[in-house]
């Protein structure tokens, strides 16, 4: 499909917005106001376009292209704001268009709170870029010096005249000049939007139901496919009968793909049940053996074994004199799915040698790349559009659900869009690691950490995907452990990479989700057994850092943390140093025998430089929520090999009536921009943690609470 | 297949289908009215929320052959007017954030909004229990809800 072929849907909403998805013709009549019109063609005359994140046609209507995938943070109007700023457009006048995979945009890859902090100066400079040229333009056309001309809201204006020429009527001349390479960014004091709570351009076509997510795309002609895997993940099939499945209505064939079997049916209702019909004789192997609980027994073992040192710095753990209390305890996180209320579903077409795919994915070039593989076709044959997705989390960074579409469209040559269920979605993830802690230290008379011990068991991700084994120093597992934030006489990290069959995934945050649980409880219970308190001990034992310390300070202030509470009631600290950003939060429980009641959250975040401090806001209250469900419920376990879980009845998430409330302060600074999504989740676990032994005098080692 | 005739959005819809089909996925699949969201097929995430005869129900969990003679409203019947209250007083709070579980929350919130003059906050508490959102934006639609009524009462 040429670009030209694709409409951009425009919807005018009561506030005057204007919002564009990226969607193929097929669903011009989606919307439902009526407001859409044909596309721009970037390859026709009188479109002004230097560089790919910009485009304005000769009506002066301004496209910006997102690059990074929408999953719920923000960047589909975060990162046009970095353009539209320095462009100096109507922010409100703009159109948004979503990119599909292409190389010529970077990496796309949406994760790691990467998307406005690595996109920041290169986004700036697009829009600057094209300011500048139509700068030039203009004085090309009044044979005036640029010096004497400025931009405001879609115009050159001469300073001295006054004349005025609009973007629009400039494109033909600044498109015959050459790209600057160097050009000059607005000074941050001037900026209008950058900083400025700003609506975000996706909220009304969600709201409306006209959004178009993954599992909304439908095209010509198009089949529904339901897919039976191996419970046992990462084996196929011997055998199977169809039989049974082929007499469901409306079912129309069957594939097998790459260990899998497809039934491919006139609507997804049908597909769902031919799938539960078809008999299989999966394959088995020696990962049948794998338990939940032969796991843990083998990791709490190991817990005491000789192992691969991670970081060794000042005294060793015999050097400690023999007179100080040396403190241990161990801390047990489970595997975790992403569950993100869209389950996976991918749709592609496979015509005339050619793959297109629409896809609701984190990572569009790494399906473009995969499906290239997989099918021995050229990346330059595969198109990957990009739609907003219902969650990400990490779980869409990995491209098996657009592989399974891209084999079912190549082999049945038809439009295909598989979706799977919910049960699919839990049994056949990609799962965050389990981990186990085991931590050791001792405080001085001083109340001074006089050595700080932790040794993590758990499996390494990277390892995992790349077919590599590496040690467990290289494995990631340690990431967060290796550097805190306080000070000590002895510091000794060690680490064990446990490997199977289960699969495993980047989960908001990664490694960030365990390892600072167990840090960040440990030092609550150093405070305790140096009798200090825990906020005290933590800004005491600090290293210097200003920001960091800053954020503790407000955390408390916000929290009251030195008020008295009722009995039964208590607070708790976790402080978090990452994705250059700082973070602070305290939670407030009310522990009424096993009952634990998270009455409130207080976040802190200093990430630098803001963009839309409302997003950031929305970002840490989502984050600290999805951390609770993880920290109060969340659990993933295996019998036989398989998953236990199912559903959200046995995977449940965190509902409305258990939502504390939530209050967060952005510190105003103009450092760095730094990441902001997976930022909330570290401090979250422990706060909680922490706050229940305030409360409750227990402390909380293994995760989830009420599993 | 069996011939329905269905009231959507006020207007008569005629399906063939199976008569097991349930109302998502004749929304979805047949209708093209794709507002409505799947999310667990169990009636466990309240995503697939529609009103049927104004109340909030789980059209994942419902017949297509058990909806003759019922009124069903989706969001897309909703939506045809973009200044209702509800859909203001999200876009202010920025209630949604991937927006997928958006549509249901929004149903299940107009099932009260077209029945109580002002709900209590256990009533409010009680309707959204269980429509899940995995992006968390619990705080921001309990803003959205609380000055959603507030300005009625
Ligand atoms: S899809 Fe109906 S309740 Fe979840
Ligand atoms: S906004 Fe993403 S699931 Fe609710």
């Amino acid at each position: 499909m040429k670009r030209r072929d694709f409409i951009k849907i425009v919807s005018l909403s009561g506030g005057g917005l204007i919002l564009a998805g990226f969607v193929p013709s097929v669903f011009a009549g989606n919307d439902s106001n009526g407001n859409n019109f044909q596309g721009d063609d970037p390859d026709k005359k009188g479109v002004f376009a230097p560089g790919v994140f910009v485009r304005i046609d000769s009506t002066g209507l301004v496209t910006i292209i997102v690059a990074k995938s929408e999953m719920g943070q923000g960047v589909y109007t975060a990162l046009p704001m970095i353009v539209a700023e320095e462009l100096d457009v109507d922010w409100e006048k703009i159109v948004i268009q979503q990119a599909p995979a292409g190389k010529e945009f970077g990496s796309q890859t949406t994760g790691g709170s990467t998307s406005v902090r690595f996109s920041f100066d290169n986004l700036r400079k697009a829009g600057a870029t094209a300011r500048m040229m139509l700068i030039s333009a203009a004085a090309l056309v009044w044979k005036t010096e640029g010096s004497n001309l400025y931009t405001e809201n879609g115009f050159v204006i001469d300073r001295i005249s006054g004349k005025k020429l609009s973007y629009g009527e400039l494109v033909d001349t600044a498109s015959g000049l050459p790209v600057p390479s160097d050009v000059k960014l607005k000074d941050p004091k001037d900026y209008k939007l950058i900083g400025k709570k700003t609506h975000r351009k996706d909220t009304p076509p969600k709201i409306y139901g006209t959004a178009l997510f993954g599992i909304d795309v439908k095209l010509p002609g198009m089949l529904y496919a339901a897919v039976k895997r191996n419970p046992l993940a990462g084996l196929g099939f011997n055998s199977y009968d169809f039989a049974d499945a082929m007499k469901v209505n409306g079912v129309v064939d069957f594939a097998e793909i790459s260990g899998k079997i497809a039934v491919i049916a006139k609507s997804t209702w049908q597909a769902f049940k031919a799938a539960e019909k078809i008999a299989v004789d999966w394959q088995k192997g020696p990962a049948n053996e794998m338990s939940t609980q032969k796991l843990r027994e083998f990791c709490i073992s190991k817990l005491d074994e000789p192992m691969e040192v991670i970081k060794s710095e000042g005294k060793s753990r015999s050097e400690i004199d023999k007179n100080l209390k040396m403190i241990q305890a161990d801390f047990e996180l489970p595997y975790l799915a992403h569950a993100p209320i869209e389950p996976m579903n991918c749709t592609a077409e496979f015509k005339d040698g050619k793959m297109e795919i629409w896809a609701p994915t984190q990572n569009p070039q790494g399906v473009r790349k995969s499906v290239a593989q997989l099918l021995k076709l050229s990346e330059d044959d595969v198109r990957v559009n990009v739609t907003f997705m219902g969650g990400g989390f990490g779980r869409r960074l990995a491209s098996d659900f657009a592989l399974e579409a891209a084999e079912i469209s190549y082999k049945i040559k038809k439009p295909v869009k598989v979706t799977w269920t919910r049960e699919d979605d839990m049994r056949h993830g990609i799962y965050r690691p389990f981990s186990f802690h085991r931590l050791r230290g001792a405080v001085n008379n001083d109340g001074g950490i006089e050595f700080f011990g932790h040794h993590v068991i758990s499996s390494s991700i990277w390892g995992q995907q790349s077919g590599n084994n590496p040690s467990p120093k290289d494995a990631g597992i340690a990431e967060g452990t290796t550097e805190i934030p306080y000070k000590t006489a002895g510091f000794h990290i060690e680490g064990t990479t446990v490997r199977n069959h289960v699969p495993l995934a980047y989960w908001r945050s990664v490694f960030h989700s365990q390892n600072p649980f167990a840090v960040e409880s440990f030092i609550d219970e150093l405070a305790h057994s140096a009798g200090a308190d825990p906020l005290e001990f933590r800004i005491k034992n600090l290293h210097n850092n200003p920001r960091l310390l800053h954020v503790i300070k407000r955390a408390a202030e916000l929290s009251d943390w030195g008020s008295k509470r009722p009995d039964g009631t208590g607070v708790g600290i976790a402080v978090f140093e990452g994705y250059d950003s700082y973070c602070a939060e305290v939670a407030e429980v009310t522990a009424a025998g096993a009952r634990i009641k998270v009455n409130k959250f207080w976040g802190v975040i200093d990430c630098g430089l803001v963009v839309n401090p409302d997003t950031v806001e929305a970002q840490m209250e989502g984050a600290i929520i999805f951390a609770l469900t993880a920290a109060l419920k969340g659990k993933i376990t295996f019998s036989n090999g398989t998953v236990d879980q199912s559903n959200y009845d046995d995977y449940p998430v965190l509902s409305y009536d258990e939502c504390p409330a939530i209050q967060i302060e952005i510190v105003s600074s103009s450092e760095k921009v730094g990441g902001v999504g997976e930022v909330g989740i570290a401090a979250c676990a422990p706060a909680l943690c922490n706050a229940v032994f305030a409360a409750s005098g227990k402390r909380m080692r293994v995760l989830p609470l009420n599993g | 297949m069996p011939e329905y005739k269905l009231k959507i959005n006020g207007e008569v819809k005629t399906v063939n289908t199976d008569a097991d089909t349930p109302l998502l996925w004749v929304l979805r699949d047949e209708l093209g009215l794709t507002g409505t969201k799947f999310g667990c097929g169990k009636g466990l995430c309240g995503s697939c929320t529609v009103l049927i005869n104004d109340e909030a129900e789980r059209s994942c969990s419902v017949e297509v052959s058990k909806l003759q003679d019922k009124e069903i409203l989706t969001i897309e019947g909703l939506a045809r007017d973009r200044e209702h209250p509800i859909f203001k007083s999200w876009i202010e709070f920025e209630a949604s954030q991937c927006g997928y579980c958006q549509p249901g929350q929004i149903m299940t919130v107009l099932s009260l909004f077209n029945k109580h003059g002002k709900p209590s906050d256990a009533d409010i508490e009680t309707a959204l229990t269980g429509v899940l959102c995995r992006c968390g934006t619990y705080p921001r639609i309990k803003k959205a809800v609380d000055q959603l009524f507030e300005n009625r009462g």
